[in-house]
């Protein structure tokens, strides 16, 4: 061995730095990717050990032309799939219009899911509809996938009169028991173990649901995703834990929240539990992973990690800028496509839908969040004086106002 | 008011130039400042490398210093706050940022059980001279994530320092004390103010910072001691005390209606200015503390606790409070919540009428 590591002064401090900045071309080159159909398919059974490869490769379907290849290739039928698209039209057209929204001072705040419609959406139709799912806030698919009302999330936005949250929540952070979704955090990963333990408490309760979670590539870095880890390992919690590798936190590559060496997938065999990579932008292969490891869990066999390896097409919000710390046409090159243009390929090539139907499909989509938005609007967008009732904001601290509240709501008069 | 109030009591070192600065550019001054001068400081925190923060505050330092010097952590709080801490045992002078003061929570269990007593539990043989700087406090729209005020569960904690700046002159004095300081430091921004400062009053204009006299800030090296109150404005007829962008919108509420109101800036939450707090209740006899964090065990009622033990007899009417509801911060209603001057003046009103 060389003889650096023993001199004095050897030691340096090593900081991550992405491939390309600002003024660079969008470096891919060096990834290897499995071909699609490659990845063998192993038993729900299999044990986490015999599974630790999967954390390093990516299960892909889908080819580049839209052909479905191998094992993962899920019996899904035309049907299914056509709404899958359908839903994630949707949630486009939904993103493009709320953050045009925002731009147009009608909010305060936005956060599409450009790019990464593929996991909520295909994960949701993969799960059960009484499954619980706990989000971060970037599925929104899940809500479009269980048909939540879109009129009601645009009143969440607006934080308007019609709010189901009485507009106390930042725009986004939307909750709906009756879809199982549960309250968005603004606070990173706090959501996957709350999933872990509502997991286990299913399993306690001798329950048939199971609970899955997300959370990004840079959210794994805090301390709630590692308690989530071992209390879902100890437990065989009936929990999927999902992390969406879309490559950025806000400026940050993902190699600063740990992955220059490695992969979010293998967080899962330090702790023992099976990892599944998969790419996210295949709408079959990521529903596909997700039968698996719901499977496995409501067997009673445990949680699964998946990794999700997709790109986040916007600005991490309308309060960002991503030209400033990333090429602009990174994305464009992404080498994994586009999930819509993947699925619709796909579709087409079984000759079960066409361009034109695409087209129509996109303009109904364009066209429904419209008419929503006009709806939407009508009950109001979001104003300094708020339409909710002062008193209002008293309530839900605690199930009963007890008295220095009470008083305090007297103090503020109405 | 005179310039010369707001200024307070710095101490200067060399030729200085002076330069107009807002909030953000004054604080990214002080950690060049302090940079240029002290290879053992260095900085960290959730995009404050290459991006140079998502307010900005730590912009072309990682240019000027190198990625060593100012770099990008992990979304970890946690793990944010304990490295500072092994960093400043070993002698550097860390300055790590918290995005947002709502995010400090998972690392809040380094900084009251460890950076708090590292100093007390060895005896003074290991020290924690690190700063955790973290914007706070709402007013932006931002919801109960990116809008509270949680000094109190830091001047709660022994040990700890907890500073506050309400114009760019402050936060670049009182930022370099800070880092010069052997003790952890926690240093709140009020991001309300970080462009200009703001009244309270949110449906009028608000003025920028360059047309206010504190936004003249010496592009060099100075200091603001730790552990100083500024009394912003002189007055007779009651004293306010308020600290960040408080210290504005109580100068908006006197203004507005017309009382002579003394009105005390704070600037260092712990160790506090005691005797400028008494100097000037013993004159006033009245007194209304202002903070924008929940009411119930907020900083306010330690406030209240000192004035009552040190100007019992010199009170003339009951010590008044305007804080923030007992609610989280909410997002539509945030001008209901916020303690905008309306609710300071009528709190003023009861202070002088009783
Ligand atoms: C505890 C906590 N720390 C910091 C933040 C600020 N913040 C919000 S989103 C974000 C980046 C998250 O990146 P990632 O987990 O990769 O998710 P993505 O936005 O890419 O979907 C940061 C740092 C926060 N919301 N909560
Ligand atoms: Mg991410």
């Amino acid at each position: 061995m060389d003889d650096m590591s023993r001199k004095p002064n050897a030691l340096e401090l090593h900081i991550p730095k992405p491939r390309a900045r600002p003024g660079d071309k969008p470096d891919f080159s060096g990834w290897s990717f499995p071909e699609p159909g490659a990845t063998p398919k192993p038993d729900i059974e299999e044990s986490a050990v015999e599974m630790r490869e999967y954390a390093y490769g990516l299960i892909r379907v889908l080819d580049m032309d839209g052909n479905a290849l191998g094992p993962w290739t899920p019996s899904i039928s035309p049907e299914e799939l056509r709404r899958g698209l359908k839903y994630m039209l949707l949630t486009r057209a939904f993103d493009e219009r709320m953050h045009r929204a925002q731009r147009q001072g009608k909010t305060s705040f936005y956060m599409q899911c450009l790019g990464e419609e593929a996991i909520a959406i295909a994960q949701t139709m993969a799960l059960n509809g009484d499954d619980m799912c706990f989000p971060s806030y970037r599925q929104q698919g899940i809500l479009i996938a269980r048909e939540y009302p879109l009129v009601d999330m645009m009143h969440q936005i607006y934080s308007n009169a019609q709010d189901p949250l009485k507009g106390r929540q930042l725009p986004i952070m939307y909750s709906s028991k009756k879809e199982g979704f549960f309250t968005i955090s603004g606070n990173l990963a706090t959501q996957v173990p709350q999933a872990v333990g509502w997991a286990m408490a299913s399993a306690y309760s001798n329950d048939g649901r199971i609970a899955a979670t997300w959370l990004g590539d840079g959210s794994t870095a805090e301390g709630d995703f590692h308690a989530a880890m071992t209390f879902a390992a100890v437990y065989k919690a009936p929990v999927i834990i999902n992390v969406v590798n879309n490559q950025w936190a806000i400026s940050s590559f993902q190699g600063i929240a740990g992955g220059e060496n490695t992969t979010f997938a293998a967080r899962a065999v330090g702790y023992g539990m099976p990892p599944l990579r998969v790419d996210g932008n295949d709408f079959l292969a990521v529903y596909a992973v997700t039968k698996w490891a719901a499977e496995r869990a409501r067997a009673n066999l445990g949680p699964t990690l998946i990794e999700h390896f997709t790109y986040r097409g916007g600005p991490h919000s309308t309060s960002d800028d991503p030209s400033r710390y990333r090429p602009s046409d990174e994305g464009r090159c992404w080498p994994l496509g586009d999930p819509i243009e993947r699925l619709r390929d796909h579709l087409v090539s079984l000759g079960e839908w066409s361009e034109e139907q695409h087209r129509q499909a996109q303009e109904e989509a364009i066209e429904t969040v419209r008419a929503t938005g006009r709806e939407a609007e009508k009950v109001g967008v979001l104003k300094a004086d708020a339409p909710q009732p002062r008193a209002e904001m008293f309530e839900d601290v605690y199930k009963d106002v007890p008295w220095h509240l009470a008083r305090q709501r007297d103090e503020m008069g109405s | 008011m005179s310039p010369g109030t707001w200024r307070g009591n710095a101490t200067r070192w060399g030729r200085n130039h002076m330069a107009q600065m807002t909030m953000i550019q004054a604080l990214n001054s002080a950690l060049d400042t302090m940079m240029e001068r002290d290879p053992n400081v260095l900085t960290f925190g959730e995009d404050v490398g290459y991006f140079g923060g998502v307010f900005k505050v730590t912009e072309h330092l990682q240019q000027k210093y190198g990625a060593k010097r100012c770099f990008d952590a992990p979304i970890s709080e946690n793990g944010i706050t304990a490295t500072a801490i092994g960093m400043a045992v070993y002698g550097l002078r860390p300055v790590v940022e918290i995005q947002f003061a709502d995010y400090m929570y998972p690392g809040y269990d380094q900084l009251v059980n460890e950076a708090s007593r590292i100093r007390y539990r060895s005896a003074g043989d290991f020290t924690v001279p690190m700063t955790v700087r973290m914007p706070y406090g709402g007013g932006i729209r931002g919801g109960q994530t990116h809008s509270q005020s949680p000094e109190s569960l830091f001047t709660h904690v022994a040990g700890l320092k907890t500073v506050i700046p309400s114009t760019p002159y402050d936060a670049k004095g009182l930022l370099i004390s800070a880092i010069e300081d052997d003790d952890p430091v926690i240093f709140m921004e009020p991001k309300r103010i970080y462009n200009g400062p703001f009244d309270g009053f949110h449906d009028r204009q608000v003025s920028p910072w360059s047309k206010h006299p504190a936004s003249e800030v010496p592009d060099g090296y100075y200091k603001i001691p730790l552990g100083k109150a500024n009394v912003v404005k002189e007055g007779e007829a009651l004293t306010v005390i308020a600290y960040g962008t408080m210290v504005h919108v109580a100068l908006a509420a006197a203004t507005e209606a017309g009382i002579d109101a003394e009105i005390i800036d704070l600037r260092t939450l712990v160790p506090i200015d005691i005797e400028t707090i008494v100097n000037s209740v013993e004159k006033t006899g009245r007194c209304v503390i202002v903070h924008e964090a929940t009411r119930t065990s907020g900083f306010g009622g330690e406030l209240s606790a000192l004035v009552q033990e040190h100007c019992f007899y010199h009170l003339e009417a009951p010590i008044e409070r305007v804080t923030g509801y007992d609610t989280p911060y909410p997002h539509s209603q945030e001008w209901e919540y916020f303690p905008t001057p309306p609710r300071i003046i009528k709190a003023m009103r009861r202070a002088l009428e009783s």
